[in-house]
């Protein structure tokens, strides 16, 4: 059974028809990354399957159980979804462990000692254990991304959802961030990516979707797709984008 | 010829109204605080009605004389059956007038709290009650701690009013006074000095509390 099933899903934003029957099946264990032109619905698509937005037709699965933006159910569904944001969204008011902490303590109800070690494990694996009382802001942008990421997984979730999370950082520190994400995928870990990282997409990913117009214009594995695009609209995407 | 030694057999007078000052100050403060949290969270994140409703009251206080809305509890209200003591009318009153205020303050407070901030409470599986106590609030109230301040010294130096309704609060202490001693000058002088030293004092309390409840500024 696939781990995340889009069928037909229909969204729109008043009378912006803006995912146009999206059909996509994730197994569990893959990388997909989703490219696509600005606007092309890239972002309400990774939004809806977590229920952060609602949909108008169609249906979207994950595991199996339907998702809704039914506030109990996305709470529910967060359980098993993780989501990284462009701009990290830290908590500037707690400290880095208390940062992942806070979500295993309240809502997962483990104890404070049980969530810190969970805590300094998940910042172990991004590489910052020495960062547990740091505040957010004393960090690099680079950091906080990482730091994201040790937070969502602090909630063992099976599938982890990135929107463009290296976009707001510096070059430079790119790297850093991707090498994090490319440890995951080696590890299992399920990943939809929205990114600009056509290099990433290609040799860590799986699986490309190219977003055109609300639709998912071109699919298929990373390599074969990136190096020989069907459609014009993806040849001259990467045309601009390389 | 000033005269402030005629004021010496009148210190019981001055303490107890300033007593019942504080008393007062710091229950309504503590209230109207409350009170203007939870209305500021339904104003912000609420249904529509209730929305409408915390706006008219809002409205309400803000654009009528607290003079008028204490009147308006104190005589107004056994007309419908309401009789309250002059201290209840007063703590009643001043907790409105403070939660009308305070409520537009959180408010902006909590406009000013990136909707990413929600939605990674969210994501993590928080439920409102949580995002609330948890994420939003403290760099909310960060955000309008000055302001919030001001306004209970404000509300605290306003409920001077209430000596109106026969409070016997500091102004009340004052006026018994210098009906008794015909010292004017004098009564009233101390008596802003102790409005004086009682915000000042308001205000070092909040930034006690401040300082703990935004330590991590400090840190950084
Ligand atoms: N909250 C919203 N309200 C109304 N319209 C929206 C909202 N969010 C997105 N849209 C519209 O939906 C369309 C798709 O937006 P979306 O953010 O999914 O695109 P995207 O592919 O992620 O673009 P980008 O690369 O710029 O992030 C756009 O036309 C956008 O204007
Ligand atoms: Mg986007």
């Amino acid at each position: 059974m696939s781990l995340v099933n889009l069928h037909q899903v229909h969204k729109y934003y008043g009378d912006n028809h803006v995912l146009k029957g999206i059909d996509l099946d994730i197994q569990a264990g893959e990388v997909v990354s989703i490219i696509g032109k600005s606007g092309s619905g890239k972002s309400t698509l990774l939004r809806c399957i977590n229920g952060l937005e609602e949909y108008q037709q169609g249906g979207i699965t994950l595991d199996g159980k339907e998702v809704t933006t039914e506030d109990i159910q996305v709470r529910c569904l967060a359980l098993s979804v993780g989501m990284i944001f462009q701009n990290f969204n830290l908590f500037p008011h707690m400290t880095v462990g208390e940062n992942i902490m806070l979500a295993p303590t309240i809502v997962l109800k483990k104890s404070k000692a049980e969530a810190a070690a969970v805590a300094k494990a998940m910042l172990e694996k991004v590489g910052l254990a020495e960062k547990f009382d740091s505040y957010p802001e004393k960090l690099s942008g680079g950091q906080q991304q990482r730091v994201a990421i040790a937070r969502a997984l602090a909630m063992s979730p099976k599938v982890l959802l990135c929107d463009e999370i290296t976009s707001a950082l510096d070059p430079e520190l790119v790297g850093e961030v991707l090498k994090v994400l490319e440890q995951l995928a080696q590890e299992g870990m399920t990943l939809i990516l929205v990114t600009h990282e056509m290099n990433f997409a290609r040799d860590v990913g799986n699986r490309v979707v190219f977003m055109h117009q609300g639709k998912v214009w071109e699919e298929g594995d990373s390599k074969q797709l990136l190096s020989s695009p069907q459609t014009d609209e993806l040849k001259q995407f990467i045309g601009a984008v390389l | 010829m000033l005269h402030f030694s005629d004021l010496f057999q009148y210190t019981d007078v001055f303490l107890s109204g300033l007593l019942t000052t504080v008393e007062l100050t710091l229950l309504t403060t503590i209230l109207g605080i409350a009170l203007g949290t939870c209305c500021a969270a339904i104003r912000q994140y609420g249904h529509t009605v209730s929305q409408r409703l915390v706006a008219v009251y809002v409205e309400l206080i803000r654009n009528t004389p607290f003079i008028v809305q204490l009147f308006f509890i104190f005589f107004g209200l056994p007309a419908i059956g309401l009789k309250l003591t002059p201290w209840q009318a007063s703590m009643i009153a001043l907790t409105i007038n403070l939660g009308a205020y305070s409520t537009e303050i959180i408010r902006a407070g909590l406009s000013s709290i990136p909707k990413g901030q929600i939605e990674a409470a969210k994501v993590l599986g928080m439920n409102f009650r949580q995002t609330l106590t948890r994420v939003i609030f403290t760099p909310a109230f960060e955000k309008i701690y000055p302001a919030l301040t001001s306004q209970c010294i404000i509300v605290m130096l306003g409920s001077a009013v209430i000596s109106q309704i026969s409070v016997e609060d500091l102004t009340y202490a004052a006026n018994l006074v210098q009906s008794r001693n015909f010292r004017a000058f004098e009564s009233y002088l101390v008596t802003a000095l102790l409005y004086l030293v009682l915000a000042i004092a308001l205000r070092f309390i909040f930034n006690q509390i401040g300082k703990r409840l935004f330590a991590y500024r400090e840190v950084r």
